[in-house]
């Protein structure tokens, strides 16, 4: 073994055995730094014959690519162990809670609205909005419902003195939008409404989307049509099943109800009933100046508590109006 | 409408079981609530005639009868009621019975008697809520027959929820034309023969408000027995349709009400004087109804009176001086047509509804009259006896209702139905119905029959058609219509704008009631003029909100009370404010905030929210609907801490304001927690700004930092204003980082810290031109503000 050969193995096995990167550093100064071992030996190579001279050189140059690869090895793995340390000593307990404000709900009722309203915008229909206190034309008269009108009792209505009310459906919207409109029309309204009564299952305050269409050329087919489509989409259900039952709205001929069966966990609902609706009543678009031999149309109103009760599963109306936030976080 | 199965198969065979005909009933517009059987379930019980009574020889209440049930012979029956006596027909349930409430009998001794069953009160078989005494049947009722069979407890009553227009239906005799029609049925009605009078005795009846009372027959009858027992199937029938038993003549009427849906009254003919005549009340006059009540008649209220008094508010209900009573022996039967539009809220204006006035505001069949009071007539005289007189009406034919010929196109049905009916079809339905139909070329010329107030125009028809083939049997379509594109409507895509941008800021939205109680609304909003509720529930909701804060209040005080730590409410709505103009409804956003800023958690020092936070909440709306120039003044507000309060505003107007509640304000509401609200006027915020585009600089930035010492009293947004107006075009941004008082800085003296971004889209900045500008402001904040570098 020739002497290189043992500066060698010698600075490999310093390398190998050097705890830290100063220490390996020590082994680098020591061999090949300016006054290292075999610098000093490539700097003594002019002491020798010059026919040995390449021969010697050559055998230096090798022996220090080999002492920097050793000591190069050795570093990348100090430093490997040392990342491994630092890291193993940045563990943080990732399935403590995250920081910083939750977010808030909108209301049950709102949720629901968007969702209506989603549903028919994307068909078309555009939004409206009317007055909460109205007169007594709009909520009653033009909607054929005359004073002492047998069905004023079925609307137990909040009155001023003045003579205005509180309307007690969205309906009247209907007559503003078709006062200042001509058809074609497609709208919803949706907003408060309130009735003089006020039990488990009656808010004096809730909320209705009303919706029409009015064009030349409207049938009860149509409104069985939308009506179906949007309860199925609604209620997330191709199956749903519904019937069309007649019943009477001063401001529809024909009238209808729509009851609509359930399924859950417990088993298929009886029928429920779920909203109210109609072809809208020639004297209603005579009151508005609409000419009810070319054009006619339907009408519907939805109960949004009633809705969102169902898809739900809400079973008391007056949790929505008490606003607590263990109500109100569940949505 | 309570409807029985027995009552209702006497008039009309319908195939249907009753399931089937509540679905068909339903389907076809009279929609049946719910079918219950007419008595609840017992089992032992038969008909039985009490033979012998002897007293108890151990209890002076308690007597021995000698019962025959059927069997050979009587047996022996230990019985308390007061009224068992001989030849009595009751109840008897056997050993072995069980009762409506589950109890079993069995043989028993009682005092030392043996008692074999029990005789039974009408309470105790859940007939009535009767327990004064024994139940009383008829004389002749089938010894030995089981009770159930003999007064028909196998019966169902169907209930039937009626809409307004089909008053028609409010009777048996409607019910059964309906179902007749449903089921392709022929109408088995009953033959009412007319009674000829037995004694020549009239009362005159003299109409003056003969458009009000077209129409009114009257008949006495002497001599009968008032207090004659209402036979047990009558009280039955009465009872299935939820109406009280109170003697015979009443029952009797009652029942004809029920039965042909004419609505009857029974006057005692000793205490009417003269005559009758249906007139209109006189101011001041008074009548004391039969339930007690005095009520104030007024001219415009249809009576019916005798030569002195008025005795019935007409076809509401009769008076309390005038009606049969069990003493009275001659009478007086009234039944009577009365304009529909003259009743429509006459009963409710005294707070009253009667079956009658139900009826007739309705409209009842006004060929009716006669039919019932012959009908009423024959069962008095069965059940009370006596001498019936004439039939006497009284009429204005050119005031019944007419009957006017509809023009219905058979076409119509599919142009707005969507189905294909022939007129033969057509025609039969309508015939079914009971209408009299012309036929011509295209069309068919409709009249309605007498019965029915809802068939007026062509659309009534179609609905009849439609009702009729069953809404089930159109087929569902969807519209071709054509439509009218509007300009995009902004308010409610900024509605659910504010929306998701509050609910980011841990909000959550609350709805409460647009009416409150006045006193709170007064306290929050002492120059907002409020509309009140003539007819509110409560106090408590009796007064329109002017403001939302209100329910917000307590709608957080609600949750701090169920241990709730920190509470963000918003809520979207109106308020209502009366004004010189008259009304303003209009939209706001309120919002409610207090607490701690964020809920308990680890590793973050929580704080409670303060004012910059709310107001902070409201920049990120305004920012969400793209809206600039907002910014906020100092101003006071009734319900705002003096100090800490502020008008919001957008470009300078007014558009809400924000603020730490006044601490009077939050003990009114027993609020404990410092609250930041906050009103933004949504109505008159505009649609938001149409994002403009600038270009962006190549060139790098420069920030320069200044502290500033000002006087205590100048607002950081003027210092601002003033920074940016020296600072000119190079200016990019502005941050005010530090607000400091105390040491290093006089007592009425504070120091804002602002750095200033300055960029060029042109070239990179040179340090001249930065310190050039920085002069500038320095000299501006002095100028404006005597303001100093801090040193």
């Amino acid at each position: 073994m020739s002497d290189t050969d043992k500066i060698v193995e010698s600075a490999e096995s310093a390398a190998k055995i050097a705890e830290s990167l100063d220490e390996l550093d020590l082994v680098r100064v020591k061999y090949l730094g300016k006054k290292g071992i075999l610098t000093e030996q490539l700097k003594n190579l002019g002491k020798l014959p010059p026919d040995e001279r390449p021969q010697a050189g050559q055998s230096i140059n090798i022996a220090k690519k080999q002492v920097a690869a050793a000591i190069d090895d050795r570093k990348q793995q100090l430093e490997a162990e040392l990342l491994e340390l630092s890291l193993a000593n940045e563990r943080i307990d990732v399935t403590l809670p995250g920081r910083g404000l939750p977010v808030g709900r909108a209301h049950p009722i709102s949720q629901t609205l968007a969702r209506i309203e989603k549903l028919f915008v994307n068909w078309g229909f555009e939004v409206c909005d009317g007055p909460e206190i109205e007169d007594d034309y709009h909520n009653f008269e033009a909607l054929n419902i005359p004073a002492h009108h047998p069905a004023r009792a079925m609307h137990d209505t909040f009155y001023f003195g003045d003579g205005t009310l509180l309307r007690t459906h969205t309906s009247p919207v209907q007559v503003r939008v078709m006062e200042t409109r001509q058809p074609p029309l497609r709208i919803i309204a949706p907003g408060r409404v309130y009735r003089c009564d006020y039990d488990q299952t009656h808010s004096p305050m809730f909320h209705q989307v009303e919706g029409f269409l009015i064009d030349e050329h409207v049938t009860m087919g149509d409104l069985k049509g939308v009506l179906q489509a949007f309860l199925r989409l609604f209620f997330d259900d191709e199956n749903l099943q519904m019937r069309f039952r007649p019943s009477y709205f001063p401001f529809t001929e024909p009238s209808a109800e729509v009851d609509i069966k359930l399924e859950s966990e417990h088993g298929v609902s009886d029928w429920l009933e779920v909203l109210g609706c109609g072809m809208v009543h020639p004297k209603v678009l005579a009151n508005v100046g609409i000419d009810a031999d070319r054009y006619n149309g339907f009408a519907f109103g939805l109960g949004v508590e009633r809705l969102a009760m169902l898809r739900f599963g809400v079973n008391d109306l007056r949790l929505f109006f008490e606003n607590d936030l263990q109500f109100l976080r569940q949505f | 409408m309570k409807v029985s199965a027995h009552w209702l198969s006497e008039w009309v065979e319908s195939p249907l079981s009753v399931d089937a005909l509540a679905q068909r009933l339903t389907m076809a517009g009279l929609e049946v609530d719910g079918i219950a059987p007419a008595a609840k379930p017992m089992s032992g019980i038969f008909v039985a005639k009490v033979l012998d009574v002897t007293p108890h020889p151990d209890a002076d209440r308690l007597a021995c009868c000698s019962v025959d049930v059927g069997l050979e012979s009587p047996v022996d029956v230990v019985c308390g009621a007061p009224n068992v006596r001989a030849g009595l027909t009751v109840a008897y349930a056997a050993p072995g019975a069980s009762l409506p409430d589950g109890r079993t009998i069995t043989n028993a001794v009682v005092r030392g008697v043996s008692s074999a069953g029990m005789l039974c009160s009408a309470a105790e078989l859940a007939l009535s809520d009767d327990a004064s005494g024994l139940i009383e049947l008829a004389d002749d009722g089938p010894v030995g027959a089981l009770l159930g069979d003999y007064l028909e407890l196998d019966d169902v009553v169907l209930d039937i929820d009626l809409t307004p227009n089909r008053g028609d239906c409010l009777s048996i005799l409607g019910v059964a034309r309906e179902v007749a029609v449903l089921s392709n049925r022929a109408l088995a009605e009953i033959v009412v023969e007319p009674i000829s009078a037995s004694v020549e005795v009239r009362l005159a009846i003299d109409i003056e408000q003969r458009q009000s009372c077209p129409r009114y027959a009257g008949r006495v009858i002497k001599s009968v027995n008032a207090a004659a027992p209402t036979p047990q199937n009558i009280k039955e029938r009465l009872r299935r349709a939820g109406v009280r038993s109170i003697s015979a003549i009443v029952d009797v009427t009652n029942y004809v009400m029920l039965e042909l849906g004419q609505p009857m009254h029974g006057f005692d003919l000793a205490r009417l004087s003269g005559g009758i005549i249906v007139r209109n009340g006189t101011d001041g006059e008074t009548l004391e109804l039969l339930d007690g009540q005095n009520i104030e008649l007024t001219a415009d209220t249809l009576v019916i009176a005798d030569h002195d008094k008025a005795v019935a508010l007409a076809g509401v209900m009769g008076g309390a001086a005038t009606g049969v009573e069990l003493t009275s022996t001659d009478i007086f039967l009234e039944s009577a047509y009365f304009d529909p539009i003259t009743l429509a809220g006459v009963a409710r204006r005294y707070r009253l509804h009667t079956d009658a006035s139900h009826r007739f505001e309705r409209g009842v069949d006004f060929s009716g009259q006669e039919r019932a009071i012959e009908r009423a007539t024959a069962m008095i005289l069965d059940i009370c006896g006596g001498e019936a007189g004439p039939t006497v009406v009284a009429q204005e034919k050119s005031a019944l209702p007419r009957r006017e010929p509809i023009r219905f196109r058979p076409s119509e049905v599919s142009r707005l139905i969507g189905i294909e009916v022939s007129a033969a079809q057509a025609t039969q339905y309508l015939q079914y119905l009971g209408c009299d139909i012309t036929k011509s070329e295209e069309e068919l010329s409709v009249i309605a029959p007498n019965f029915r107030f809802d068939l007026e125009i062509e659309a009534d028809i179609l609905e009849e058609i439609a009702r009729l083939v069953g809404y089930d049997n159109i087929p569902a379509s969807l519209p071709s219509a054509g439509m009218n594109l509007q300009a995009v409507e902004n308010t409610h895509e900024q509605y659910e704008q504010i929306r998701q941008t509050l609910i980011t800021q841990g909000y959550f939205e609350a709805v409460t009631y647009s009416f409150i109680d006045s006193e709170s609304d007064h306290f929050v909003e002492p120059t907002r003029s409020p509309q009140i509720l003539s007819n509110p529930i409560s106090a408590d909701m009796s007064t329109m909100r002017t403001s939302m804060w209100p329910g917000l209040i307590r709608a957080a005080h609600y949750n701090l009370n169920r241990q709730a730590e920190n509470v963000r409410f918003f809520e979207l709505g109106m308020i209502f404010e009366r004004t010189d103009d008259g009304l303003d409804q209009r939209h706001v956003l309120s919002g409610i905030s207090l607490g701690e800023l964020v809920p308990e958690q680890w590793g973050e020092a929580s704080r409670k929210i303060d004012y910059y936070d709310v107001k902070q909440d409201v920049i990120k709306v305004m920012q969400s609907l793209k809206l600039a120039n907002f910014s906020t003044l100092a101003s006071s507000d009734a319900a705002l801490h003096p100090g800490q309060s502020a008008a919001l505003l957008l470009g300078g107007d007014p558009i809400g304001k924000i603020g730490v509640l006044h601490p009077r304000t939050a003990r009114y509401f027993d609020l404990e927690k410092t609250a930041v609200v906050f009103e933004i006027e949504l109505d008159i915020l505009p649609s938001g700004r149409l994002p403009a585009f600038s270009p962006i600089s190549k060139f790098p930035s420069v920030r320069r930092d200044i502290s500033l010492v000002l006087p205590e009293g100048v607002s950081a947004a003027n210092v601002l204003g003033s920074v940016q107006q020296a600072a000119g075009d190079l200016l990019r941004d502005l941050q005010l980082f530090d607000e400091y008082r105390g040491q290093g800085i006089d007592s009425d003296k504070k120091s804002l810290t602002i750095g200033l971004i300055f960029q060029s889209l042109s070239s990179t900045l040179t340090d001249e031109e930065i310190e050039e500008t920085m002069k500038r402001v320095l000299l501006q904040v002095h100028d404006d503000f005597g303001g100093t570098l801090r040193k």
